[in-house]
């Protein structure tokens, strides 16, 4: 192949402390809007088709075209995918950012830039490739409208090139993205084909990097926890929709979009449909129409993050107090206010918990991982319907927007629990049973939970009229003190016993280890890795991962046993210690804050370091 | 109103869904003696008896305010949910998924709908969901003791604000801009326009929007407002006279001579009748609707009848492919995938 201009490239030593294999981070410095994604996506699944495991972080402006965006890609032989805080290989497309991604890069590092790029290299401790993008895309005779879409793979296939990722695997996730079209497959397997072939010919590789097949992957999946909350749910049964496009949570209901007309299919009315989407004219009006459906109900839900969910406020408590069926996703990023939309957090713990006037409480679940996101998407209407209450589900950006490798789905292992729920005859049976007693609010079982009947019900004694005002047992307006307070009690009793169905905190532990750790969701794949290079050190850790408010009882025996527990967290408050702190007071003073809020996943050596300081520190 | 003798009947007389009159009933009002929420009320009672829809066939919805409290003096045998404060287009937007062979009826108010509910209204009205909706319009904020509601005149004057500075909003104006496909404006003063505009309603597929000025003789009854009673009464201009004709009862009504009267066909057969007064109107014309309601304004008349109707637009639960089974009584079978298909699902996510 002959290019305009050969570019000159600089000889560097070769590797001084041998090989790094399946070990490094490589941050891909492009401009939103100008399809790196399939680039950068097109090399993890290439990665992840070799057996290795890589996570693929995106770390995006709020902005749909024009400004600095990154994307690392972490590979780990041994399994992490947290965030690393170091950059081992930095792609540079952006010349905006390129003076300053060169000071992140490690000693012995490298740089790929594109050779358009014509400002200083100050640093002579690195790698440096420039990359010769536009005589690739001219050589291939990409068309201009292509031009911006096709650049990004010429570091695919030089990446390919220089790390030894097979070529075979990148045709095979070019293939997944596009779909198998070819006619979108072609110019840009062109484009990484010249490219690889460019950087066979012409680069000397000087620097220590490679990726070599492993067999880590067997029976993976890759996915988003966003894609695989909205399948969940639609395993879950789900059957009306409402929502508001908002970062980071949009995608969970276009996902539903997607998925809703392939696997849910009426299976006795041919071509009927068995779940409703609409998109709501605001956050208000996507829980309005959740909660009515929840009342009618269907199994309903919505999808936001913190600036909706702070506008579903007075519907939630609403739907507390009548006692109603709904389930929220709220995908998590930075606040308050509009704060960072594009950036992941832990923000909304506390506001979730308390959500609402007066004496209010909701269940809360938080998934750990892309394959969690899948079985709360399902349990979480098992949990609604039984509790007759709405459950929040707290993900977060990273784990919802960012793809992981995971354990493939589950098929749910229990039946669906509609809960109690009475039509005609069941009316009937029950009238007869509690000799003509039923009430929409009678606690007939003693664990706090009503009967409810459904509209639709034709049996005439099984109406009611749902109320935010104050209600007996049999729905009627009342303003009795005595009323008042016995409604509020039980529906404290209820959410006792809700603790008998929400999912269990998991503990990870070591031997003799004192100290605990206490984490919700998402920090789960930094905190393993932390406790492991703490074990490194001689700190032993235990772990505990708490997956739903009501805190279970195992919380609390948790923090008795140990002497010193951190609570690891994505915000600035320590807001799950706050409530750790509400409900276990005497063991309070064990709970020490590792918090965080900087917009990005929180690293393992962030971790390590603030509990090793505090144990030095003791 | 209706007569001695047809208040006896209906007490005995079951109609064709095996129900008397008192089937449709519902708790005494707590509301103001004369308040015209109460002959809504009334009018909402018999319009349903008369047109033999079981009570289990309703579903009841309001806001919160004077109007959003009445749901409990009717219909007690019908499920009812008293949601938040002009939020309640979206709680009964989603309620009435869960079976649609149900008749959904909205109480608003002006507050509730005009003011702090103005979205939800317009996007319930853009979406054609079969419902009725109807605000009882009073001009006024009661359950709060008397503060200026959107629909409030300008130039009226109350006790502690002092005298209102806006021009008000035209719900029924509102509705028409949204493409509401049945607008119609009453008034509480005259019943019988009232249940033959509701039964029209109830037979309509899409939103049916009623706009009923209905006077708080308590905080905005001053007689030479129209929304109070003596206001009402002589503002008045019904655009023609109403008769609603079921769809099985043969039509023999009194021989007009051509061009005296309207017939307009509904979704399920029954028929619309407008008698003409003063001047023909063509309810179909949806220009002549805006036209009609900007020289109301203007004349400051309280014209009355239905304002618009489309009565073939698809009806949002028509965009969907609904089973006939009512989605709340589908059982798992029909919810979760077949446990196979999850294998085809992870080979997606490969």
């Amino acid at each position: 192949m002959e290019l305009a201009n050969p570019v000159q490239i600089k000889d560097t030593s070769p590797p001084k402390n041998g090989a790094v294999i399946n070990d490094f981070c490589i941050t891909f410095s492009t401009i939103n809007g100008s399809g790196s994604a399939t680039a950068n996506t097109t090399l993890l699944r290439a990665i992840f088709k070799m057996g290795v495991p890589v996570s693929g972080k995106n770390i995006l402006p709020s902005n749909i075209q024009g400004l600095p965006t990154w994307y690392t890609l972490r590979v780990s032989k041994d399994g992490y995918l947290g965030r690393l805080e170091k950059d081992d290989i930095v792609v540079s497309m952006n010349p905006i950012t390129f003076s300053k991604e060169q000071e992140y890069i490690v000693p012995g590092g490298v740089l790929l830039y594109s050779d358009e790029i014509k400002l200083h290299i100050r640093r002579e401790d690195i790698h440096v490739y420039p990359m010769p993008v536009n005589n690739i895309l001219n050589t291939v005779g990409i068309p201009a409208k292509l031009r911006d879409y096709t650049a990004n793979m010429v570091y695919v296939g030089i990446l390919a090139e220089l790390l030894g990722i097979k070529m075979k695997n990148v045709v095979q996730a070019l293939e997944f993205h596009f779909k198998g079209k070819e006619s979108a497959i072609k110019p840009n397997l062109d484009v990484i084909n010249l490219a690889a072939k460019w950087a066979q010919d012409n680069l000397k590789k000087s620097d220590p990097y490679f990726i070599r097949s492993m067999d880590a992957n067997v029976n993976c999946i890759i996915s988003d926890g966003n894609t695989a909350a909205g399948l969940g749910a639609i395993y879950g049964g789900v059957q009306f929709v409402g929502w508001y496009p908002i970062t980071p949570a949009t995608s969970l209901a276009e996902t539903m979009h997607e998925y809703v007309p392939i696997l849910r299919k009426d299976q006795k009315e041919e071509g009927k449909e068995t779940c409703v989407m609409i998109q709501a004219e605001d956050e208000i009006a996507a829980i309005g129409m959740a909660i009515g459906a929840g009342w009618g109900g269907l199994r309903a839900m919505t999808a936001t993050s913190g600036p909706g969910l702070s506008l579903m406020a007075e519907y939630l408590g609403l739907a507390y107090y009548t006692e109603t069926p709904v389930v929220v996703w709220d995908v998590q990023r930075v606040g308050p206010s509009t704060g960072l939309p594009t950036r992941t957090a832990q923000g909304d713990i506390t506001f979730a918990n308390f959500i609402g006037h007066g004496d209010t409480q909701y269940i809360l679940l938080f998934p750990g991982s892309v394959k969690e996101c899948f079985e709360f998407g399902w349990r979480a209407f098992d949990l609604a319907e039984r509790m007759q209450t709405p459950v929040i589900v707290l993900s977060d950006l990273d784990l919802g927007m960012n793809q992981w490798i995971s354990e493939p789905f589950e098929y749910p292992d229990q039946p669906m629990d509609r809960g109690k729920v009475l039509w005609e005859d069941d009316l009937e049976k029950i009238l007869e049973k509690t000799g003509e007693k039923w009430g929409r609010y009678l606690d007939i079982d003693g664990d706090g939970i009503p009967y409810r009947t459904l509209p639709g019900n034709q049996n005439p004694r099984s109406a009611y009229f749902s109320r935010g005002t104050g209600h007996d047992e049999y729905g009627a307006y009342r303003e009795d003190p005595e009323v008042w307070e016995r409604t509020l009690s039980r529906l404290k009793l209820k959410f006792e016993t809700a603790k008998k169905f929400t999912p269990k905190p998991i503990l990870r532990e070591m031997a003799r280890a004192k100290i605990g750790i206490l984490s919700v969701g998402s920090t789960d794949f930094s905190i393993q890795e932390a406790r492991d290079q703490l074990a490194e050190q001689g700190i032993a850790t235990n772990h505990m991962r708490i997956r739903a408010i009501p805190f279970d009882d195992e919380i609390r025996k948790f923090i008795e046993a140990h002497d010193i527990v951190f609570v690891v967290e994505i915000n600035r408050d320590g807001q799950l210690k706050q409530l750790l702190t509400i409900q276990f007071p005497e063991q309070a003073t064990k709970l020490k804050m590792v918090a965080r809020i900087d917009g990005l996943p929180l690293s393992a050596n962030w971790i390590e370091e603030q509990i090793s300081a505090k144990e030095a520190s003791k | 109103m209706m007569n001695t003798d047809a208040v006896v009947h209906s007490l005995v007389h079951t109609n064709t869904v095996e129900c008397v009159r008192n089937d449709y009933k519902g708790l005494p009002s707590t509301l103001c003696q004369g308040c015209g929420h109460n002959s809504i009320a009334s009018q909402i009672i018999t319009a349903c008896y008369e047109l033999n829809i079981s009570p289990e066939k309703i579903v009841k919805f309001s806001g919160i305010g004077c109007s959003s409290k009445s749901p409990t003096y009717f219909l007690s045998r019908s499920f009812g949910f008293n949601g938040l404060h002009g939020r309640m287009p979206s709680l009964a937007l989603g309620a009435l998924f869960a079976d649609h062979t149900l008749h959904g009826l909205g109480i608003s108010g002006d507050g509730d709908t005009a003011s702090i509910g103005m979205g939800q209204f317009k996007h319930l009205v853009r979406r054609n969901i079969p419902m009725v909706y109807i605000v009882e319009n009073n001009g006024v904020y009661g359950l709060t003791k008397g503060q200026f509601a959107p629909t409030a005149e300008k130039g009226l004057r109350l006790k502690r604000q002092g005298v209102n500075a806006f021009q008000p909003v035209d719900i029924c104006m509102e509705a028409l801009a949204s493409n509401a496909t049945f607008v119609a404006r009453s008034f509480a003063g005259d019943p019988k326009q009232v249940k033959e505009l509701l039964k029209a309603a109830l037979s309509h597929n899409g939103i049916a929007v009623l706009d009923i000025i209905s006077p708080c003789v308590t905080f905005h009854n001053h007689e030479n407002s129209m929304h109070s009673y003596m206001g009402g009464k002589a503002l008045e201009a019904p655009l023609h006279e109403v008769t609603y004709v079921p769809s099985r009862e043969e039509i023999v009504i009194d021989c007009f001579e051509e061009g005296e009267t309207r017939d307009v066909i509904l979704h399920d057969g029954s028929m619309v009748r407008l008698k003409k007064l003063e001047k023909d109107y063509d309810p179909t014309d949806r220009h002549r609707a805006f036209q009609m309601l900007d020289e109301s304004e203007k004349k400051k008349l309280l014209i009355t009848g239905l304002l618009y109707i489309e009565p073939y637009r698809p009806s949002l639960f028509d965009l969907y492919v609904l089973p006939e089974t009512p989605l709340n009584r589908l059982t798992e079978e029909r919810l979760r995938p077949p446990k196979e298909s999850i294998g085809r699902l992870n080979q997606m996510m490969l």
